[in-house]
């Protein structure tokens, strides 16, 4: 007999082993170049980056070094001037700008430094947002914002509107709204950017909650080292090269 | 998605309550100044319309003294009985005509009395003139010949002798004379120069000459031209005929002159034309600012709309999506406005032409016009900005500042 324990284990050794060789996402020789001629920025220089289910990859690097340009490119917000991007397995560079929206639409959430939460909106309805552009029927919409603002411990201030939540609550918000479609990949740019060290730090838990209870699959990019350090992997990137990128401490222990 | 997008527009305008009242204020403002502007116009000029064909717009008035040294002159001699009966046998397309002679009198009666203008004058006058009897009877051909004592009373003069009672079979006396009242007109009211056309006695032309002017001359004569036969002909005609009559020779001035209805009509009509013309200069003025008005929130609002369309195509939004949404929600806002605009319009072109007093004439060529040109307003500076927006990358979007 094998105890249940042991069967866990075995489905992730299996899950892993398959994650080893196909990634999620995956970056192949991805330039992307900003302007024409001499005044030519070369942001991004023919990188290669691979994200597998589960992770919480922390993306590091000074301004300019080409960080949030490649996270663009994972979230399909930005295309790359050249090198291909594999998400699950599709050429992102052949589908048009709806297709891309589509796909951000059904397996991307994101969270920015600004929150970027609609004005004079209720935390509820802001939740909501994503689901009404699924064709989510009211009713479940309604159920799922709930539950995703209670798991970001905003039960009970569905009905505040951004100005009435402080930055911590109004970036819970944001996360909420990422997490409610349930996306294979949460994408979140500097999203202790605006908030002091505690409020940052509560953040930072509730992302790592997310990453180990719900395996959800996190990018994160930051400059804070402390930050960093909440992942699983850090990669470093140095003017649009990645000079680094190890497993953190938290895997290691 | 239409459905859907339509709601979704709908809690947008409710949500940013200040921003689409201020939206729908411009829209308001433009469509509802035109609107009650040209009401006022209109109704001003139907109104001057109005009092010059109640004066009759087909009528000629005949009297001694050249046009330009002024209507009478001391200097030219009047007309005869001669010259009336000479143009009403000669003349063709004459619907009727009235000599007349007119001089102010008081009249009495019992302790009351009122100062008016005695008209002496035929059967005829009356006609000429537009009036209605209201009681008994006109002057009659009988009375006219025979210069019997009798009087038709106008509104004025008979309120300020009998106020309720009955006038008709009563005596009165006018200046000298002694006569019994036989007719009260209808009232007219004011003319279109202020001249209340009640206050007035009528008495046979005769009786006039006899007892009150102790001469025959005919000062003045009006005449009333067939509707099917052109005023201004029939005028060249009548000055031709009293040219001849007076031996005016070839080359000298009239010593009288024939003035038109129809001319003095149509300079009133142009005058209250360029008053209409004016209201509709000042209403297109309000137009125009009620356009940049809405030109303006909408512009101002770019920025944050421009993050917004970033947030909701971030999350996955198609482009028609959301411009659909700003195209709805800018039409939506812009047909409010306009209908309340039309609504308001309306409602204060009733007010004040009702406090006026002048006819209440809405055009829906007006109406429409200022509609579409708000609502086009509306929608372009609501929509294309956001057009504009979504074909933005959603990054540039998001930093929009």
């Amino acid at each position: 007999m094998v105890s249940d324990a042991d069967q866990v284990s075995e489905r992730e050794a299996a899950i892993r082993a398959v994650n080893a060789i196909t990634p999620w996402f995956e970056l192949k020789q991805i330039s992307k170049i900003y302007g024409h001629g001499e005044s030519e920025v070369r942001a991004l220089d023919r990188i290669d980056l691979s994200i597998y289910a589960g992770e919480f990859v922390s993306v590091m690097g000074t301004s300019g070094s080409g960080k949030s340009t490649c996270m663009n490119i994972v979230g399909c917000l930005d295309v790359p001037t050249s090198g291909t991007y594999l998400f699950h397995g599709v050429d992102v560079g052949k589908l048009d700008r709806d297709q891309q929206a589509l796909l951000r639409r059904h397996y991307i959430g994101f969270v920015f430094q600004g929150f970027n939460l609609l004005a004079r909106t209720s935390a509820l309805e802001n939740v909501e947002l994503p689901l009404v552009y699924r064709r989510v029927a009211k009713s479940e919409r309604r159920e799922r914002a709930m539950r995703a603002l209670a798991e970001v411990g905003l039960a009970g201030r569905e009905g505040h509107t951004p100005a009435e939540l402080s930055g911590g609550q109004q970036q819970r918000v944001a996360i909420a709204r990422a997490l409610v479609t349930e996306p294979s990949l949460l994408l979140a740019d500097e999203p202790t950017g605006n908030l002091d060290s505690a409020r940052s730090e509560e953040i930072m838990q509730l992302l790592v909650r997310l990453n180990m209870e719900r395996s959800l699959t996190i990018a994160m990019v930051t400059h804070e080292p402390d930050m960093a350090e909440f992942g699983t992997r850090i990669v470093t990137f140095r003017d649009g090269h990645i000079i680094d990128d190890q497993p953190t401490k938290r895997m290691i222990a | 998605m239409i459905f859907a997008t339509f709601l979704m527009s709908l809690r947008e305008i409710r949500r940013n309550t200040m921003r689409s009242i201020l939206t729908m204020l411009g829209i308001v403002i433009g469509v509802a100044a035109v609107i009650t502007m040209t009401i006022i116009g209109e109704g001003a000029t139907q109104s001057v319309k109005n009092d010059i064909s109640a004066l009759g717009d087909n009528m000629l008035i005949v009297s001694p003294g050249a046009a330009r040294r002024g209507p009478v002159s001391s200097g030219s001699k009047s007309f005869t009985d001669a010259d009336v009966s000479a143009i009403e046998s000669q003349i063709g397309g004459i619907a009727a005509m009235a000599p007349a002679a007119s001089r102010g009198a008081t009249v009495v009666y019992g302790n009351l009395n009122v100062s008016t203008q005695v008209m002496g004058t035929t059967e005829g006058y009356v006609e000429v003139r537009g009036y209605k009897l209201a009681q008994g009877r006109l002057l009659n051909d009988v009375d006219v010949r025979s210069g019997t004592a009798v009087c038709v009373l106008g509104e004025t003069v008979r309120k300020a002798l009998f106020g309720t009672g009955d006038a008709i079979g009563t005596s009165l006396r006018v200046g000298k004379v002694t006569c019994t009242v036989v007719g009260v007109l209808a009232p007219k009211g004011s003319s279109a120069m202020g001249q209340d056309q009640d206050d007035v006695l009528l008495i046979p032309l005769r009786q006039f000459q006899r007892r009150m002017s102790g001469n025959r001359d005919i000062p003045t004569i009006y005449i009333s031209v067939d509707d099917s036969r052109p005023t201004a002909a029939v005028k060249a005609r009548i000055e031709a005929l009293l040219r001849e009559r007076r031996g005016i020779q070839r080359g000298s001035e009239d010593d009288f002159n024939v003035r038109d209805m129809a001319e003095i009509a149509a300079t009133v009509s142009s005058a209250t034309g360029a008053l209409t013309a004016l209201l509709g200069a000042i209403a297109a003025v309000s137009l125009l600012v009620g356009g940049i008005g809405i030109m303006n929130i909408m512009l101002v609002s770019v920025t944050e709309r421009t993050r917004e369309i970033g947030i909701r195509i971030a999350i996955g939004a198609l482009g028609r999506e959301v411009m659909l949404q700003f195209l709805t929600e800018a039409v939506v806002l812009s047909t409010l406005g306009g209908v309340i605009g039309i609504i308001t319009g309306v409602a204060m072109g009733f007010g004040v032409t009702s406090l006026m007093k002048i006819p209440f004439v809405p055009t829906p060529g007006i109406i429409i016009i200022s509609f579409a040109f708000s609502a086009i307003v509306g929608v372009a500076f609501g929509y294309l900005p956001a057009r504009k927006a979504a074909k933005l990358s959603p990054i540039e979007a998001l930093r929009h500042e």
